[in-house]
């Protein structure tokens, strides 16, 4: 079999054949987004479905089961609900970043997602400077939380938002530094080549030890990234009630919810391919197959988001000024220290290749 | 009226802010004025009233057994210990000498209904704390002493199985059996509320000296309960001045000198084993026996004054009764321990953050009914 | 050197914790302990002493035990009963006897104390297990526990 899945270009080639190459090119990329905005949203909905049903296993619950078999429509009738649902606002909000603000925060989301690598040929995008690319788009989304918080006249959010941007500033350090402890390796910032060079081997291991400290300060700044629990501050259900989404009803606040479990996907999709080398198999038993690699990459980040869902129903919560120490004063010395453990690795050439 | 007036304290950094009656940390319809710099904060005043229903005032209108039933109201988690004392207090002005049956039974339902609470307890302390599937775990082990209680008394919640002179009926055959599972089954349990939670570093980060309150503190603002022994205060009733079969049963007082939120954790913690211990020394010889004293239909209390107090799972239950001999109280009065508890909560989260408020408020197990009655 | 310590039993306590959490995740299928209310509705029994709301049994003769003494709406403590009585003359004695004409309970004010059922000194009131008791209309919280054209069984006396 050789379904090709290089989309971008299977259908720029299908559109060139009908109109010149300026429309064709721009009507391309709309497709793809709109392809894509369609199987993120869906499988958004789907995260939080799963969300639920984990933690209802993990409660000794069953979960929802209602709505469609096994409850699998759960989720589209909740959404459905929410676009339905008319739209609050307080009196004095800045009407105008009021109404910005959850755009801000989804559409950062949906950005980052263009440059997975999900197979060989399935990726939108690939840039060249791809991890700086992610990088830069996550941090983007915290202008969204802080615009909410601002605008929406509510000291509760206030206090929220800007736990938010003490919380994204402090980690998107650690996020980084992991981040460039494993381009080390690579010596590339793009993606498709970072999953190249782990064609001898996943990164994870190819880097041992340095490898897995940087893959466990990632997950750590990468849950607080996407402030859920332990370092859900942002919302802080039993302290702030909401948070920063406190004045928001309906499709505005959908979009909050759909964004943060969007940007858990990214923290795990970006794991997956930078430490667990995306869409290869392991061992290569696949390799005759390049289009088994999408499942491969979804199964790999499904297990790496099923890791964050347990953290996020296993720990109590840190405080806010205890989630600054565990960044300055943990995370950080060890990421400069571990980076420059894997300089040195890579100039001995410890590294292990198969 | 008040905003103005702390409106005119403020330092310019300060702000103001409402924290109830709606909100999820306050367990109720308590709500806090909050006077916050950034995340700290400077002062607490605590507005009560939003679900008073002069429960004292409706004792005067009742007559001595249908007081009983309001008590389940108030402090709605440890209700079979508020009957208890209310039930004392008119035995003890009647000068009833009661069955063995009946006080072995009553001791036995308020240890049960104290680990209830406790449970309960320690599920919402992790939500509060943000560890929502503690609540999950400790409402299943509740689950289970519920349905015991329903098995005998009827009811869930607010029991009403204590009547002036006894029990109202005796207790259900199924009752020392199921006692005895829930006793095997919770001390698997138990530990593991340990592992889950205990021993998690960031709930000792979140709990270790936060919400430190001192001996002297603990005395002279009332503490009672877990509250004050978690200070180190020895201020258990049960001990001090045994009512029903507390004086046949061996067990300790379960101390803490740190005072902090922590020791406050543990004091309940330790609670619940030593709950289990009163039971296992008692389910197996319940005395055989009637279940109930003659009373007159209508009780009328002898003129005086009278005082109990019990051991709620929250602390001290004091129940005073005025009588002028009719069949009505003349006045009632409950000494809550939650009322008392509260009013140091200003003392204890005042310069923390407001999660170690939070932290705090979640360990003085804060009954709202209880506070407002 | 406390610092790596501290990171040690730091990441040991959390990963003792997401060991109990992942033991329930693992038995979930017959761990849970939701009871799935509607559904269960053929299996799930209350305990016979469960006070879902406050009853007259009549037997097959339409005869109940009330001897309408109003002990109960003296019990009461939230005037949840109230007896409306008549005398009328008893068939074997001859004599004029109280009789209810109804027996009127408020479920809407009743908070299940079970006083009533403890006052009755002819088992004439008992609890029932039932305990759907939403309405759409708070009048039909009033109920009439006797039956129309029901009678006091013979030889009932308080």
């Amino acid at each position: 079999m050789n379904i090709s899945l290089n989309i971008t270009e299977t259908i720029q080639d299908w559109l060139m054949s009908m109109m010149p190459e300026g429309v064709a090119s721009i009507a391309a990329m709309v497709s793809v987004a709109l392809i894509y905005l369609i199987i993120f949203a869906v499988a958004g909905l789907y995260l939080v479905l799963l969300e639920r049903k984990v933690a209802a296993w993990f409660q000794l619950r069953i979960g929802p089961n209602r709505v469609g078999y096994w409850g699998l429509l759960q989720t589209m009738a909740d959404a459905l609900k929410l676009v339905s649902k008319e739209l609050t606002g307080t009196v004095k909000a800045d009407k105008f970043l009021y109404n910005l603000a959850p755009y801000f925060v989804i559409i950062s989301s949906l950005m980052a997602l263009a440059v997975f690598p999900f197979t060989k040929e399935f990726q939108a995008f690939d840039i060249n400077i791809g991890i700086f690319f992610l990088i830069a788009i996550s941090s983007v989304g915290v202008i969204g939380i802080l615009l909410a918080g601002w605008s929406s006249n509510n000291k509760f959010a206030l206090i929220g938002a800007m736990r938010s941007g003490v919380q994204t500033i402090s980690y998107e350090l650690s996020v980084g530094l992991s981040l460039l402890t494993m381009v080390l390796l690579t010596g590339s910032l793009q993606l498709s080549e970072i999953v190249e060079s782990q064609k001898e081997g996943w990164l994870i291991l190819q880097g041992h030890v340095p490898a897995i400290i940087a893959f466990m300060v990632y997950m750590i700044a990468g849950t607080a990234e996407t402030n859920r629990a332990p370092f859900d501050m942002v919302e802080a259900e039993s302290e702030l009630g909401a948070g920063f989404h406190t004045e928001y009803s309906g499709m505005k606040f959908a979009y909050f919810f759909l964004a943060e479990f969007i940007n858990m996907f990214i923290i795990a999709a970006i794991a997956t391919t930078v430490f667990f080398g995306a869409w290869l198999s392991p061992f290569g038993i696949t390799e005759s197959l390049p289009w088994l690699g999408v499942f491969w990459f979804l199964g790999k980040t499904i297990v790496l988001v099923f890791l964050m869902m347990w953290f996020r129903w296993t720990f109590p919560r840190l405080r806010v000024d205890q989630l600054l120490t565990l960044e300055w004063k943990y995370l950080l010395p060890i990421n400069l220290v571990n980076i420059v453990i894997m300089a040195v690795m890579v100039w001995l050439n410890l590294t292990i290749k198969f | 009226m008040e905003t103005t007036v702390v409106k005119s304290n403020f330092k310019s950094e300060e702000y103001f802010i409402n924290m109830g009656p709606q909100h999820p940390a306050t367990h109720g319809v308590l709500r806090l004025l909050l006077t916050i710099d950034g995340e700290i904060i400077k002062k607490i005043e605590p507005d009560l009233g939003y679900i008073h229903r002069s429960i004292e005032k409706m004792c005067e209108r009742d007559s001595y057994q249908q007081i009983v039933h309001l008590t389940d109201r108030m402090d709605y988690l440890s209700s079979h210990i508020n009957n208890e004392a209310v039930c004392l207090t008119v035995e003890n002005a009647l000068q009833l000498e009661l069955p063995d049956r009946v006080k072995v039974v009553r001791t036995i339902l308020s240890e049960l209904t104290r680990i209830a609470s406790h449970c309960l307890w320690w599920g919402v302390m992790g939500m509060d704390v943000g560890a929502l599937t503690t609540y999950f775990y400790g409402f299943r082990d509740r689950e289970m002493i519920n349905d015991i209680f329903e098995e005998t008394c009827g009811a869930r919640l607010t029991m009403n199985y204590n009547i002036p002179g006894g029990l109202m009926f005796d207790i259900h055959p199924n009752f020392v059996k199921r006692t005895k599972e829930f006793i095997a089954h919770f001390k698997t349990k138990l530990p593991e509320y340990d592992t889950l939670l205990t021993g998690n570093v960031i709930f000792q980060k979140r709990m270790k000296g936060v919400g430190i309150l001192s001996k002297e503190d603990a005395i002279s603002f009332g503490a009672s309960g877990p509250v004050g022994r978690g200070s180190g205060y020895s201020c258990d009733v049960r001990k001090h001045h045994p009512y029903s079969a507390y004086d046949k049963v061996t067990f300790n007082e379960a101390l803490k000198p740190d005072g902090d939120s922590f020791a406050r954790y543990q004091v309940r913690i330790q609670e619940m084993w030593e709950s289990m211990n009163i039971i296992e020394q008692l389910i197996d010889n319940i005395p055989e026996g009637d279940v109930q004293v003659a009373t007159n239909a209508v009780i009328k209390l002898p003129k005086g004054e009278f005082y109990q107090k019990v051991e709620t799972a929250r602390g001290e239950l004091g129940v005073y009764i005025i009588s002028t001999g009719t069949k009505n109280p003349y006045r009632v009065k409950f000494r809550s321990p939650g009322f008392s508890n509260l009013s140091l909560l200003n003392h204890i989260a005042v310069g923390g953050k407001i999660g170690d408020l939070v932290a705090s408020m979640a360990t003085l197990d804060l009954v709202i009914p209880d506070i407002d009655r | 050197m406390s610092y790596f310590s501290d990171i040690y039993k730091g990441i040991k306590t959390l990963l003792t914790g997401m060991s109990v959490t992942g033991k329930y995740f693992l038995t979930s299928r017959k761990g849970a302990i939701t009871q799935q209310y509607p559904d269960n509705r053929a299996t799930l029994k209350m305990f016979e002493r469960f006070r879902g709301e406050v009853v007259m049994p009549h037997d097959e003769n339409n005869e109940h035990q009330c001897t309408g003494c109003q002990k109960c709406e003296l019990a009461c403590p939230n005037g949840s009963i109230e007896i409306i009585w008549d005398r009328a003359i008893d068939e074997t004695t001859g004599k004029k006897k109280k009789k209810i004409d109804k027996h009127v309970y408020h479920l809407g004010l009743c908070t299940m104390c079970g006083l009533c059922i403890e006052a009755c000194p002819t088992d004439a009131i008992v609890w029932a297990q039932n305990f759907e008791n939403s309405t759409y209309d708070r009048t039909q919280l009033t109920k009439v526990l006797n039956r129309p054209g029901s009678k006091v069984k013979a030889g009932i006396e308080d």
